[in-house]
């Protein structure tokens, strides 16, 4: 197993060389100028030349690309061309919404999400099952910032229960994070618990019609026995390569749902750093997002041994 | 089964009453006032970037030497007294007692020295007066003199300005910093202090009142007179969507709002304990830009023809919609301002005639040939309004247009290319500009005709160049209007850039939490705000 694992590990670098590569020429080879955001709309193109020219801008992209793989190196994601902190320092501000929030609707979203499934499945082609699978369709279709405003209005205009916007630190209290976490939580995990209702449905229907689960059956087990010692079991390594996934897509950012409750994650410091062009937040985020989805990947696969020990073989 | 599920939903409204209970206990919480602001403060150093909101984050923590009043009237601030010279030419200030940094050091002469000089540097006014200074040197701890070579008229104005970048005064050890180089330390004289430390770029930005700052006697109005603060903290907080910043002002969790989206108005303006503040000089003045450098708009005829395609109201009533915030605007130097004239609009506010504007095109030598516009579409008016243009240049039904969808970070550098349209060039890009830039005739930079050096689109005429001359050279606002009447002719009739309307961008406030909001019209200040 720790062979495997390192092996994995040593798998990561050329993936990770390939990403910086890719990042860097992609960026620089896109239309837009930070120079001339910083300048302003009344600036002249002399001034944004001197701008350009302070910010290293001006030099060969060759050049500049040497200096950006020598910092990467050394552990210097650089600095933000804007702010003037260091591209560490705004993850850091921003690391723990965006765990908080992705652990949150997962949390919802798999509570919720897996019972519907096994019911559904169980109880396949019946109202129930229509009801479920007629949820996870609205779950899909239903676009979040439509869900997020209807909650809003709901739970934070009308009923003043939650508050509108925010996020509150874990530093000042579980429960002020709780309070600002909730109504977001519930709008992203309604699209959560719409794909991991369909997937364990669709795993479980699979597996409920193999031959062991008729001979369990047979043998008198219980159905919550078959269900869940037998079945669930089973059908469980697509279920958590979705869920898996989906943690990885809500670290990187689910930029919607930040927008509308004002949630400072990472999303959000992402788009607004493409926006304004701000060259080395981008970078850094995104090797830092590359890292992060090929270390959930490696877990994801290290969960599947302890489902289903063939895999270890 | 109904019982269990009148329980569930029991259990489920019981556990969102309970989070709704979880608010952290507060003791003696400190007043602190929750604004947001149109957008967010991501630069510190207000001279680096002419970023309105650098100005806004500027106008918290620095001071100024004068300040604009309500009725955009220069008056001192930091300055005491002030003499000029007979011949207009040398101005000497002696700056008010008690003035000190946030670190506790005087503020003396040669830090204004040092931070009028970096200002100078990067602001087009500012850049505009030094070219008419001979020396501006520190006499002694307090005074300062400011030489002129010619007896140019606009100096305490634009010391007094409110637009980007205001002259802060710095520390002199930050005011030596290159200005294309951002300041590593925020260190002001002005009412409230930085707290860098709680600094979240993207999310929150917090300044707590300096209990040092000393404020002049008079009464608040506008930017000027004494600046006393009534709360202990105020904090930014950045809101990007509209739709959550309004619904956060009617929940009460934000007490103001500094730039509503207009479709929001009318909700804003029928909830209780809500109220919106606007100033006569507040507002947003459209510009469509013409390329001047490459045909068809380097004839004039092409750029005349404008006048009778693009319609006004349409715009207005695209952007924003409530009425009462509609401006009809045809004046260069926008409406509700000392400036304002609408001399020489004639052919513009002109029924619009398709076969006058053909004519003119084919005057220009226009042959169908594309003409390239660069439509930012994820800009809230500028998308817009880009959308209401296209199809009004479309129904002349012989222009040929190539619009090119971008996001404003590429118009913003795209625009910048001089070379022809099919080379990477451009003929059109609309942009805005706040009607207290444009009120003044210098520092309204689409205005100017300077050739090279003129802003984007390179508009080029020497006699209106003369005339705004003249202009900052006057002494008095008569002679000032009679000019602005002039330079308003000569810019109908060379077309600069055409201007589409003018809509006012009220602010909204819990008038039943706070109170002392001031009248301004742009940059809003924190001060003498009070919360119940």
């Amino acid at each position: 197993m720790t062979t495997y694992i390192l092996r994995r590990l040593l798998a990561t670098i050329p993936v990770m060389a390939v990403v910086a590569l890719f990042v860097f020429f992609l960026l620089h080879l896109t239309p837009g100028d930070p120079a001339a955001v910083i300048a302003g709309d009344d600036a002249s193109p002399a001034e944004i030349d001197g701008i350009r020219k302070k910010l290293g801008l001006d030099r060969p992209i060759w050049e500049q690309f040497g200096l950006y793989v020598w910092n990467l190196l050394r552990g210097d994601l650089g600095t933000s061309i804007f702010s003037n902190l260091p591209v560490m320092t705004l993850v850091k501000q921003r690391l723990e919404p965006s765990l908080v929030l992705a652990v949150a609707t997962l949390t919802v979203a798999v509570v919720l999400a897996i019972p519907m499934g096994v019911l559904a499945a169980w109880k396949a082609r019946s109202t129930i099952d229509r009801v479920v699978m007629g949820f996870s369709v609205l779950g899909f279709a239903v676009p979040v910032f439509l869900v997020g405003y209807l909650l809003i209005y709901v739970f934070a205009i009308q009923l003043r229960w939650l508050p509108v916007q925010g996020y509150q630190p874990l530093a000042n209290g579980i429960g002020g994070t709780l309070r600002s976490i909730t109504l977001p939580a519930l709008a992203l995990g309604m699209t959560y618990m719409a794909l991991i209702a369909r997937i364990t449905r669709a795993s479980m229907l699979e597996v409920l019609s193999e031959d062991y689960i008729r001979t369990a059956r047979a043998k008198g087990v219980a159905t919550s026995g078959v269900l869940l010692r037998h079945a669930l079991k089973n059908a469980a390594v697509p279920i958590v390569t979705v869920i898996g996934i989906g943690f990885a897509l809500l670290i990187s950012g689910v930029v919607i749902t930040e927008t509308v409750f004002n949630i400072p994650g990472l999303g959000r410091l992402t788009v607004d750093a493409i926006l304004k062009r701000d060259y080395p937040i981008i970078q850094g985020l995104i090797i830092l997002f590359a890292a992060s989805k090929v270390l959930v990947n490696l877990l994801i696969d290290i969960s599947y041994t302890l489902f289903d020990p063939r895999i270890r073989q | 089964m109904l019982n269990g599920s009148r329980r569930r939903w029991g259990l489920a409204a019981s556990f969102l009453a309970g989070l709704a209970l979880m608010s952290p206990a507060v003791a003696q919480t400190p007043k602190t006032l929750k604004v947001t602001m149109h957008a967010d403060v991501r630069t510190l150093d207000p001279f680096w970037t002419t970023q309105t909101i650098a100005g806004i984050h500027g106008l918290m923590i620095y001071d100024t030497l004068f300040s604009s009043d309500a009725d955009l009237k220069p008056q001192p601030q930091m300055v005491d007294t002030f003499t000029v010279s007979d011949d207009r030419k040398v101005y000497t200030f002696k700056l008010r007692d008690g003035l000190k940094f946030h670190d506790g050091s005087p503020v003396a002469s040669k830090d204004v020295v040092a931070s009028m000089n970096r200002w100078g540097k990067r602001d087009g006014a500012g850049k505009q007066l030094f070219s008419y200074t001979a020396s501006l040197e520190a006499k002694d701890d307090k005074t300062f003199v400011w030489t002129l070579k010619e007896p140019y008229g606009l100096l305490i104005e634009t010391l007094a300005k409110i637009g980007t970048s205001i002259p802060f005064v710095m520390r002199e050890k930050e005011a030596l910093v290159d200005p294309f180089k951002q300041i590593e330390e925020v260190v002001g004289s002005g009412p409230f202090v930085f707290k860098k430390e709680e600094w979240v770029p993207g999310s929150k930005t917090v300044y707590e009142k300096f209990a040092g700052y000393v404020p002049r006697k008079e009464p608040a109005s506008g930017h000027a007179g004494g600046k006393v603060v009534k709360v202990d903290r105020v904090e930014f907080i950045w809101l990007s969507d509209p739709q959550t910043a309004q619904a956060a002002l009617v929940a009460g969790e934000i007490d103001y709002l500094e730039n509503p989206q207009p479709d929001f108005l009318p909700i804003l303006e029928s909830t209780p304990g809500v109220k919106l503040e606007k100033h006569p000089a507040m507002g947003t003045m459209g510009i469509i830009q013409l390329n001047h450098l490459h045909p068809p708009f380097n004839n004039v005829k092409a750029r005349q023809a404008m006048y009778y395609l693009i319609n006004n109201a349409d715009y207005l009533n695209t952007i924003a919609a409530d009425k009462n915030m509609q401006k009809l605007c045809y004046s260069y130097f926008g409406c509700g301002v000392a400036m304002e004239t609408d001399a020489g609009s004639d052919a513009y506010k002109a029924p619009k005639d398709l076969k006058k504007a053909e004519a003119l095109f084919k005057e220009a030598g226009y042959n169908g040939e594309p003409i390239t516009i660069l439509h930012a579409t994820d800009h809230q008016y500028i998308n817009p309004a880009n959308l209401v243009m296209i199809q009004q240049l479309r129904k002349a039904g012989f222009l040929k247009l190539d619009v090119q969808a971008m996001d404003w970070g590429s118009v913003v550098s795209r625009r910048a290319k001089k070379e022809p349209p099919a080379q990477g060039g451009w003929n059109i890009f609309i942009t805005g500009t706040s009607v207290l830039s444009s009120s003044n005739p210098i520092t309204h930079v689409s205005v100017g005709m300077g050739c090279d050096k003129a802003w984007f689109g390179w508009p080029c005429d020497q006699k209106f160049e003369d005339l705004r001359k003249q202009w900052a050279f006057a002494q008095d606002v008569d002679t000032r209007k009679k000019l602005a009447v002039e330079l308003s002719k000569r810019a109908y009739d060379q077309v600069p850039y055409i201007s589409f309307a003018q809509w006012v961008n009220p602010v909204a406030y819990r008038s039943d939490k706070i109170s002392g909001v001031l009248s301004v019209p742009s940059v809003p200040p924190m001060w003498n705000i009070e919360k119940k």
